[in-house]
């Protein structure tokens, strides 16, 4: 079996920008993703602040691209999932569904994933209404009616790309405004399918067979009320993909992996890059960045071993 | 399309799932949706390896509207798995082989 310099786990931005990097660079390089190549950004429809694409682009697009751009150099792909990991020994090992891999570095950029609203009737209706991700299901709900849930800047993208398919869209959000960018909120505000309902958290979803109703709580007059609806889209928050390395990595209470400057780990010869590790930031462009820097620290890493 | 995963209609789903004596495993689809590009080969693999248990098809939701809404398909892909004409199991999500595999491992074994 092969040891290689360096596995790179998850295949979103980050994960394939240190691919990139780390192929042209002549590294012998696994890049080991367990669902989509390109990660989170693969289920947008579109991007319009990375730069160098004038009109934006959309997400599976730029994966695409990502992806032929590192494989050109050389990067090699395994669809699997990595189940456990072991950073102790000197070539450190990661569990795949069919064996084991092993590199003398790693870097983690396995990203996050959207949070449950963890009301009744969500797992239930999964699939039959309640949705996480509306490039995938937006074109069944044509001229049905949508709510969507959070006020952030994927929420409200996502509201705005649903606009064009439903013939209603309510946006329910926890607060009284809205966390997303400045530009999204005006077009939101401007669009006439789009109606708020402020200061209001899910209760329940409600349906039988798939969804129909939506239980809603005013969380400042406690009053509740019931949303009729045909589909309800859930971007609420995010948590990071990183339950494989508790043991063996530190994470912060939330579960980001904690890094330096040069974004290593507390493990020697891991790095963590992208939406995964503490930061402030959690974009495509900061991702790509992330990516990049890991595989620089990384090289000089496996130089001075 | 591989030899062991064959296309479904509105027109055909009655004799060809409905009917069949075999468990029919039914890949809800359309060539818009990402995640669904992730999953047709894992189906196909998992068909090349389990063809003799189950039929495997897949249906075009764009082009069979009347057979996706019959079964209140809001999500793709969505796995039917069909059984004496009755869908007995469902899955929702592009996943990797060994979690497809055990979705399904009361029929394959
Ligand atoms: C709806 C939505 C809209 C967005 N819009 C924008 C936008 O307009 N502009 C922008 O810049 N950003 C946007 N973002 C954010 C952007 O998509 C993320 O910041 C970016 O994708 C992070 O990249 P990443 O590589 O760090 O992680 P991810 O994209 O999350 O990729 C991580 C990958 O790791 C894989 N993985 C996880 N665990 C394992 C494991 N154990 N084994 C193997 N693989 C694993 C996952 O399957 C995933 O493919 C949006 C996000 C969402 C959800």
């Amino acid at each position: 079996m092969t040891n290689h310099d360096l596995l790179i786990i998850g295949g979103g931005p980050a994960g394939l920008a240190a691919g990139l990097y780390a192929a042209r660079a002549r590294l012998s390089v696994l890049l080991i993703e367990k669902e989509m190549v390109g990660g989170q950004m693969a289920t947008t429809e579109l991007i319009e602040n990375y730069p160098g694409f004038s009109e934006g682009s959309s997400g599976v697009e730029l994966a695409e691209k990502m992806r032929e751009q590192a494989e050109r150099f050389g990067l090699r792909i395994e669809l699997d999932e990595v189940m456990s990991v072991d950073f102790t020994r000197p070539e450190m090992a990661v569990t795949l569904g069919d064996g084991e891999r092993t590199g003398r570095a790693a870097i983690i950029a396995t990203g996050r994933r959207p949070q449950l609203l963890g009301v009744p009737g969500e797992i239930e209706l999964r699939g039959r209404g309640v949705s996480y991700c509306a490039t995938c299901d937006g074109p069944f709900f044509r001229d049905k009616r949508i709510v969507v849930v959070g006020g952030g800047n994927s929420a409200i993208e996502e509201a705005l790309y649903l606009s064009r398919f439903a013939s209603e869209v309510v946006v329910v959000h926890r607060r009284d405004k809205l966390r997303a960018d400045r530009v999204l909120q005006e077009r939101s505000f401007n669009n006439k399918k789009m109606r708020f309902v402020w200061d209001s958290v899910v209760t329940s979803i409600e349906g039988d067979g798939k969804v129909e109703a939506l239980a809603v709580r005013n969380v400042k007059t406690g009053k509740t009320a019931s949303i009729a609806t045909d589909g309800v889209f859930v971007y609420v928050g995010n948590l990071p993909n990183t339950e494989v390395f508790k043991d063996e990595i530190e994470l912060d209470e939330r579960g980001y992996v904690i890094v330096d400057p040069e974004l290593a780990t507390s493990a020697r010869g891991v790095f963590a890059a992208g939406d995964v590790r503490v930061g402030p930031a959690k974009q495509v462009a900061t991702a790509v960045g992330d990516g990049a820097l890991a595989v620089i620290s990384a090289e000089r890493y496996l130089e001075n071993v | 399309m591989s030899e062991n995963v064959f296309e479904v209609s509105d027109g055909d789903f009655e004799a060809k799932v409905i009917k069949s004596s075999k468990p029919a495993l039914v890949d809800f689809w359309a060539p818009w949706c990402g995640p669904c590009r992730v999953a047709s080969p894992v189906v196909e693999q998992v068909a090349s390896e389990h063809h003799d248990k189950m039929l495997f098809a897949k249906l075009n939701v764009d082009e069979n509207p009347k057979t996706a809404a019959e079964f209140e398909v809001l999500s793709i892909p969505t796995f039917i798995l069909f059984e004496k004409g009755k869908p007995v199991k469902r899955f929702v999500g592009a996943m990797p082989k060994d979690r497809f595999v055990a979705e399904l491992k009361t029929w394959l074994g």
